[in-house]
């Protein structure tokens, strides 16, 4: 089985205190940590036990900076064969269609049985997947947390469905999936594995490698385009409870035996 | 201003979602004199027309036994034939959205918004949408061109309903145009949650943990919190992925819903999807590092603190009582 996993370079949310800057052009990128987006992680982790199942190879595609370079170096090191970055000024501003219309330019240039991709990333849209199996006319799985196969025709996948229930599916292959966390326990990462594919060249690929046109994607080509980042007046909120531990305790089991908190 | 707008309708067993409501004020918020109109798609969907169609301009029903499932592949494919290409149209982001809306606007060359917590109104060709990113921690606005049709995905519970019925519409059936339906995905079966030890559902006081509680070890800070409260533990979802807990203590759209009457949301970010498993208007206490942290915003009452040094000490000066 031939696989191509799209991944994204990320703030780690887990590492990072989200926050707007002080213009509200962007979130405060200072001192951010990034990684690998979470769902795509699993994606790759996925992609991966396939391959040691049934044999192929994966590939990892992510669209970015040069610094995005790095995180498709790290899915490397989990067990991918191969590594494509998609990079180009003209890419900057692209919305989703942008995104979804380079992956189909990078699908193009392989040839794949399975494409998956992060059920949703850093700004939650769970929406290049879905465009970039519409643009390549394949069939789509969103939010897929289990696959199995059944030939070399076709596969089977769960889908998560609302409170937790799985909407069981027979897919034709090739076709795109989204991958949504819990499907797998991705693998550890470590400086040992890293160190291994240091030095393994990754192509990188611009507009004119692609053959799209510069003026239909990024900034230029999107219909959809983030104005500002803000925080919003929402009311109240809590009421902080305020002092030392033992006060903010004290208050706290006050409030708790009120409203039938403790028993 | 652009064509139509259309509201895809959500139902289980007959009956609308919250959302088929919502999705009238969702639309008024766009343009306060368009015409709505709502498209119910599924096999035997009379009831659902009857139910909504006051609300609608117009009800446009496919009814097909095809689609006793509503598989997203199949409808993509219908509504690509019925829906004018220069429509504006609002589905709900859950995971039926997710999984028709973002190709459907490909293959109507419209634009696509997803997650849309609210608009601010429209300027000639352009909508401005209100969405936010990082699981809620920051807010957006965006520019949509909707000059070509727009699909635009609505975050459930984020537009009150609008219950005016003050459309009066009539259904229109739709179904002869739908055309060849057939996909290369087909729906087998549904496999129902697995029910676990505890039933968190039934619970009036829980003890919430998220990834703020960093490691597996940690649980027990909890477990002994909740002993002491005679509370149950529930969490979010990133608990449940790492294999912490079963998937049946986790709350929210893709867990468990909850109504209890106190929530202790400890080390809980206050991702949407997380809120949306938490009914009832229970009291919510939060417990975050983050003094910026979403789930302020919805809590009664907020501590900010390290969960890892709070819990203990609580769980000591209760035990001690
Ligand atoms: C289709 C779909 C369905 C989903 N369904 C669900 C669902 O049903 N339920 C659900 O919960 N999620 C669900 N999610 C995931 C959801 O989007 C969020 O990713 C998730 O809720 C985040 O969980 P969290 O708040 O525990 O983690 P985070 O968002 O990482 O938040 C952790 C919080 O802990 C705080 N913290 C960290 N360390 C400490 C400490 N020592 N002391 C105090 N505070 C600390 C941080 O400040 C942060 O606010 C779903 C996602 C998708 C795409």
């Amino acid at each position: 089985m031939e696989i191509l996993v799209c991944v994204k370079r990320v703030p780690d949310t887990a590492e990072n205190e989200i926050e707007v800057n002080s213009d509200g052009t962007d979130i405060e990128r200072d001192d951010l940590v990034y990684s690998v987006n979470e769902w795509d992680n699993y994606a790759v982790e996925e992609a991966i036990q396939i391959k040691d199942n049934v044999g192929g190879s994966v590939t990892v595609v992510s669209v970015g900076d040069e610094e995005s370079e790095e995180v498709v170096r790290r899915e490397m090191a989990m067990g991918a064969d191969n590594g494509i970055l998609l990079s180009d000024d003209a890419f900057e501003g692209s919305d989703g269609k942008g995104v979804a219309s380079l992956l189909k330019a990078a699908v193009e240039k392989g040839k794949y049985d399975l494409i998956l991709t992060g059920a949703q990333a850093d700004d939650g849209a769970a929406q290049v997947g879905g465009m970039l199996a519409a643009m390549l006319d394949l069939p789509y799985a969103s939010l897929v947390n289990k696959i199995e196969m059944i030939d070399d025709q076709k596969i089977k996948v769960g889908r998560e469905i609302e409170g937790g229930n799985q909407e069981m599916n027979e897919i034709d292959l090739p076709c795109v999936l989204s991958i949504q966390t819990g499907i797998n326990e991705p693998r550890y990462v470590g400086i040992r594995g890293i160190r291994k594919v240091a030095s393994v060249e990754i192509p990188v690929h611009g507009a004119g490698d692609l053959g799209v046109a510069a003026d239909s994607v990024g900034d230029a080509g999107a219909k959809v385009k983030r104005l500002d980042y803000f925080m919003p007046e929402l009311g109240e909120g809590a009421e902080m409870l305020e002092g030392s531990t033992e006060e903010i305790v004290e208050k706290l089991i006050e409030l708790l035996k009120a409203k039938g908190g403790l028993k | 201003m652009a064509g139509q707008i259309f509201a895809y309708i959500r139902f289980k067993d007959g009956v609308p979602d919250d959302s088929a409501l919502e999705l009238v004020a969702a639309a008024k918020k766009i343009a306060a004199d368009a015409s709505v109109s709502a498209l119910v798609v599924g096999s035997g969907v009379d009831a659902v027309c009857n139910e909504v169609v006051s609300s609608y301009q117009e009800v446009w029903k496919i009814d097909s036994d095809a689609l006793a499932y509503p598989n997203a592949e199949m409808i993509r494919k219908a509504l690509i034939n019925i829906l004018p290409k220069d429509c504006i149209l609002l589905v709900p982001h859950d995971t039926f959205g997710m999984d028709l809306a973002p190709g459907l606007s490909i293959k109507m060359d419209s634009a696509f918004v997803a997650d849309a917590v609210d608009f601010e109104g429209l300027e000639g060709d352009t909508l401005k949408v209100i969405r936010q990113e990082y699981g809620g921690a920051v807010t957006t606005h965006v520019n949509c061109d909707i000059s070509a049709g727009a699909v635009i995905n609505v975050r459930p519970g984020s537009f009150p309903a609008d219950e005016s019925k003050a459309a009066g519409g009539a259904v229109v059936d739709k179904s002869g145009e739908a055309g060849d339906m057939a996909a290369g995905r087909r729906y087998l079966e549904t496999v129902a949650a697995e029910v676990g030890d505890v039933d968190i559902t039934k619970e009036d006081v829980l003890v919430s943990i998220g990834r703020g509680i960093e490691d597996e070890d940690n649980i027990e800070i909890a477990d002994d919190l909740a002993e002491a409260m005679g509370a149950v533990v529930s969490c979010s979802r990133p608990i449940v992925d790492a294999k912490w807990l079963e998937k049946s203590r986790q709350v929210g759209t893709s867990g468990q819903t909850v109504k209890p009457k106190v929530y202790l949301a400890c080390g809980i970010s206050g991702s949407f999807q997380h809120l949306g498993g938490l009914k009832g208007n229970p009291f919510v206490v939060a417990i975050n590092k983050n003094p910026k942290a979403p789930i302020f915003q919805i809590a009664d009452v907020g501590i900010e603190a390290d969960i890892l040094d709070f819990l203990p000490e609580l769980t000591d000066a209760i035990s001690e009582q």
